[in-house]
């Protein structure tokens, strides 16, 4: 599958330490901005019971879930703690100079298409 | 011989015919133009000429005899106003001159906010003589005011020369912290204080709506409504690339004019160099690679190609005084490691960034003294593993061992001062451990008073602690809030006072937080701190805050949310209830409830119907129920005399009134509350955080009640004959929790930590110091009664927290 980009808005469009959604065929996608200004994209979904990541507490370059505190490491999806877990994380793209924010759903793959 | 023109005189250009003069004096016969009227000097040093550190004449960097040396056809204060290719001219205002090869350097242009009133008189930009001129006149009226738009490099070179010059000069920057592209936000708090220490006041998230005035700039006016008077208005927000004469000419543009890495462009004999220039996507706006290229063009021309390449970049700003620096890519990521070091008594701030062994990025505040050093392994991308634990102490500190530092406070003499802010020496401290026999650090704060006010000699009394005492003492007392900090929720809030630390940046900075930006359990309280501690003063931090609190509705196990409108100490009505029932069908909203604190809830809304939701109940006339917060949520009442038979007081009327009244406020953990009209205790008001118990002799006050985990009949605080007793009496019991209690801590457990004599003195014992925390609690609901969701509701706040920024369709997704 070749890399296609979308573009999803500007990094001013989501608050640092905060994230924003984004919808998609594939689900609803979490889109994260740090105190650094990177931003992250992960399925909106948490490895422990589904919850809405994209509703959590964000710091450094990880998100607390909202339901029972699990820590997700944004850039590799990796859940924290024994009982690991993982979400499917899609990559992202910021131009340096327009700030805007390109989204790609290669990492979609997996994800039953109907499509194909 | 070659004729070679150049059109613009800057840094870049300046620096490429200095090469090609050294090298080969005689390839070339060159005319310059330059729109400004006047040759090459070092833009940089504008900021020490306007500061008043320099003169021009020490910035020129090519005299007139420099370019008569050179035999250059000098066309200062000449705009070059086309290029014709086909023929290979150059039109400049005064007459064309022929080219064999041609140089673009037209550097940039200031960006100019497109807001009302940006073309008054007092309006200016920062970027050439002339503008710095204007800024040094202005600045010569006494009593001036500038407002400078923009708080990055330029900004804040442009506000300290101001200053230095005696203007009153207000920074106004859009974003949370100053510096925002070079700075993290520990580095920018430092640089604002410093600023701040110099008479310069800063103002973040200040958005410019318009520049007001007659026939001059009189005063800018931000998004919110705030007027700043102004003389003068600087505005520096960025740069664009001066590109329309190469756009005009066909050139290959993109967001600059597009060159290879020979610095050619599209048309092989016209080059261009410097801020005008865009290679493999990257733009330019500092000097080094500007350098760079110059070198690489001269080579180029000489007939001796090297090839230029993106290098990683270095920030330094030029204010005496505001020392600091950053280089690389200092965001955390996964697989990074951070190092922290923060000395608060220094003003000092040190991170670096670590990836797959190679230090990748560093920020510094204050003392800037190893940048080179760290600078250098950025570059080289040397492994660091085998000098880790010393790394951040910088260069000097590598080879030797480190210090032991027990070791350091054993050595110290009897008289040398510990405490500074007590005056406290080393021989009172170990004495009175040994005399007295103390063996916490709380004992010592009592009886030598060392550590008691700022705390930070705290690491310093545990050392001689534990050298005094040997194995009998035991740090472990001490239970760290979380794992960002060694100090625990006590040692916090007492320091957030006593330090009056009033941001969240400033806290992690001055007590020596040892992450960048906390945690999900740090941040919330430190946000609840500073709220309750400076009400008006502190702006709430919605991303500190649990969603629930962020979007005023509580999420459920499923991701949607439930939504339950107040209603005064339970009370509702007819047209209320139709309101709440005209939402259900309207929203399909699919489960309706009532709770445990005589509310109606609604649960199952969707995240992006909840605006909607909010607004028709607004207009019904309720508001937020706050069921959802660490606040005053219920206060739940029985009919008392208003219609029982047992009533001996207005049960209901006192629950309306202290509902109506601490409505809004945010607490340590969420309070409850009941109000009953006899002892029969309809409303159950013995298991409340708060509860009241009317009698015919009037009304007794209850607390620390608890029925969840732990289930807790009330304590008696005490008992008062009239309504307005009682209400003061729960609002001053309330703020002391407020101000005592640690985040989570519900009021069960404030009274096991503190002890009811304590709570008693404070409250019941002392008609005015209750009567103190009455007001305070009062003055900040001043700030705290706000409904959350008519500020939603109304599209004001985040739309975007409500609906996705993007969808992506299907067949996008599909192609
Ligand atoms: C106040 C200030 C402080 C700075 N501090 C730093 C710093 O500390 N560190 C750092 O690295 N960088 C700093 N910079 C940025 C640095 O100065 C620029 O990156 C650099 O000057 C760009 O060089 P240049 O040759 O591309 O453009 P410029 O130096 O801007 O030169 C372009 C020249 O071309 C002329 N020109 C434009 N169009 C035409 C035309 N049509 N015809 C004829 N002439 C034309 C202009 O008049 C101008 O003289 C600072 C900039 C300013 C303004
Ligand atoms: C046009 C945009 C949207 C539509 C049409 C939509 C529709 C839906 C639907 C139909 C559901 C299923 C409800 C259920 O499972 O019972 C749902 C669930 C949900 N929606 Fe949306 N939604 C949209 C945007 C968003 C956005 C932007 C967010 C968050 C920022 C969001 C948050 C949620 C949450 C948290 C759930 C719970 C489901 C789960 O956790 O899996 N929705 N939405
Ligand atoms: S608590 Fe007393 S006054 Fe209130 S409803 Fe019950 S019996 Fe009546
Ligand atoms: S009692 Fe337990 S299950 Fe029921 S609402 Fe409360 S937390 Fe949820
Ligand atoms: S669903 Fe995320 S922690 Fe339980």
């Amino acid at each position: 599958m070749t890399r296609e980009w979308h573009r999803i808005g500007l990094l001013t469009d989501i608050p640092r330490r905060g994230a924003r959604c984004v919808t998609s065929p594939f689900g609803r996608i979490a889109v994260f901005r740090t105190a650094d200004d990177e931003i992250f994209a992960t399925e909106d979904r948490c490895p422990h019971r589904g919850g809405p990541l994209s509703q959590g507490i964000v710091h450094d370059a990880s998100v607390t879930c909202p339901l029972h505190n699990a820590v997700i490491e944004l850039a590799t999806g990796f859940m924290q703690g024994p009982e690991g877990g993982r979400v499917r994380v899609f990559a992202t793209r910021v131009d340096p100079l327009t700030r805007v924010i390109e989204l790609s759903l290669a990492e979609a793959a997996g994800v039953p298409e109907a499509a194909e | 011989m070659q004729k070679l023109v150049v059109i613009g005189a800057g840094m870049a250009s300046g620096r490429v015919l200095e090469t090609l003069f050294e090298t080969d004096p005689g390839a070339f016969e060159v005319t310059l133009f330059n729109a400004e009227p006047r040759g090459n000097y070092n833009r940089i040093m504008l900021s020490p000429v306007l500061s008043g550190e320099k003169s021009f004449e020490e910035i020129v960097t090519h005299d007139d005899a420099w370019y008569g040396a050179n035999r250059v056809v000098c066309r200062f204060g000449e705009k070059v106003v086309a290029i014709d290719r086909t023929r290979k001219v150059v039109v400049g205002e005064n007459g064309e001159v022929p080219y064999d090869k041609l140089i673009v350097a037209t550097g940039s242009v200031p960006f100019i906010v497109p807001v009302e009133g940006r073309d008054l008189p007092g309006v200016i930009t920062y970027r050439d003589l002339d503008d710095t001129n204007r800024m040094i006149e202005a600045s010569a009226r006494a009593g001036g005011r500038a407002v400078v738009i923009g708080g990055g490099l330029l900004g804040l070179e442009a506000a300290a020369g101001l200053r230095l010059r005696g203007m009153e000069v207000t920074v106004l920057h859009l974003t949370g912290h100053l510096m925002d592209r070079q700075l993290d936000e520990a580095a920018g708090y430092l640089l604002r204080r410093d600023l701040e220490k110099r008479g310069i006041s800063v103002m973040t998230r200040a958005s410019t709506e318009r520049i007001l005035g007659e026939n001059q700039v009189e005063a800018v006016e931000l998004a919110d409504g705030t007027r700043l008077a102004a003389d003068l208005v600087v505005m520096a927000v960025g740069i664009r690339p001066s590109v329309e004469l190469a756009k005009a000419a066909g050139l290959a543009v993109n967001r600059a004019i597009v060159v290879d890495a020979q610095m050619r462009t599209s048309d092989p004999d016209v080059y261009a160099v410097g801020e005008c220039v865009e290679f493999n996507g990257t733009l330019f706006g500092l000097v080094a690679p500007l350098y760079e290229q110059a070198k690489i063009l001269a080579g180029c021309l000489l007939g001796r190609p090297g090839s230029f390449a993106v290098k990683e970049l270095s920030t330094k700003l030029k204010v005496t005084g505001c020392d600091l620096f950053s280089a690389g890519d200092f965001a955390a990521g996964d697989g990074r490691e951070e190092i922290v070091l923060r000395d608060p008594a220094q003003g000092v701030y040190r991170r670096l960034v670590i990836e797959d062994d190679r230090l990748v990025g560093a920020v510094m505040y204050g003392d800037t003294g190893d940048a080179n050093w760290f600078f250098d392994l950025i570059r080289e991308g040397a492994p660091v593993s085998a000098m880790r634990e010393t790394l951040i102490f910088g260069q000097s500190y590598q080879g030797t061992a480190p210090l032991d530092p027990m070791a350091a406070v054993a050595a110290l003499p009897d008289d040398a001062e510990i405490c500074g802010c007590n005056g406290v020496c080393k021989g009172k401290i170990t004495g009175a451990i040994t005399a007295k026999g103390l063996t916490s650090l709380d004992e010592v704060r009592a009886h030598t008073k060392a550590s008691a006010s700022c705390g930070t000699c705290t690491g310093l009394v545990e050392q001689l602690m534990a050298m005094t005492l040997g194995a009998a003492y035991n740090p472990a007392a001490v239970k760290p809030m979380c794992p960002c900090t060694d100090l625990s929720h006590g040692d916090v809030r007492r320091l957030i006072v006593a330090k009056e630390l009033k941001s969240i940046p400033e806290v992690m900075q001055e007590l020596e937080w040892k992450t960048s930006c906390g945690c999900a359990k740090c941040r919330p309280a430190l946000n609840y701190y500073l709220l309750a501690d400076w009400p008006g003063e502190y702006a709430d931090d919605d991303q500190s805050r649990f969603i629930n609190e962020r979007v005023h509705a509580n999420i459920q196990k499923d991701g949607t949310y439930s939504v339950v409108p107040r209603m005064w100490g339970g009370l509702t009505s007819a047209s209320e209830l139709r309101a709440i029932a005209d939402v259900v069908d309207k929203f399909s909203i699919p489960t309706v409830k009532c709770t445990g604190g005589q509310r109606i809830d609604m649960l199952g809304v969707k995240k992006e119907d909840l605006p909607a939701v909010w607004a028709d109940l607004n207009a019904a006339g309720m508001v937020s129920g706050a069921a959802y917060g660490k606040a005053l949520r219920t206060v739940k009442t029985c009919v008392g005399t208003d219609w029982c038979r047992f009533g001996t007081q207005d049960s209901t009327g006192l629950g309306v009134k202290i509902e109506r009244f601490m409505w809004g406020s945010w607490t340590p953990a969420k309070v409850k509350m009941a109000v009953s009209g006899c002892p029969r205790n309809c409303a159950e008001a013995t298991c409340k955080d708060v509860g009241v118990i009317c009698t015919d002799a009037g009304y007794e006050i209850h607390f620390a009640g608890a029925a969840g985990l732990d289930i807790k009949g009330t304590e008696v605080l005490t008992q008062v004959k009239t309504e307005e007793e009682a209400l003061e009496m729960i609002v001053a019991l309330v703020q002391l929790y407020r101000e005592q209690g640690h985040y989570l801590e519900r009021i069960y457990k404030w009274l096991k930590r503190v002890g009811m004599e304590s709570i008693r003195a404070a409250i019941v014992e002392d008609a005015e110091k209750r009567r103190h925390y009455f007001e305070r609690f009062a003055y900040s609901q001043r700030f705290a009664q706000r409904d959350p969701w008519a500020d939603r509701a109304s599209g004001g706040v985040a739309p975007h927290e409500f609906r996705p920024m993007a969808e992506i369709s299907y067949r996008e997704a599909a192609e």
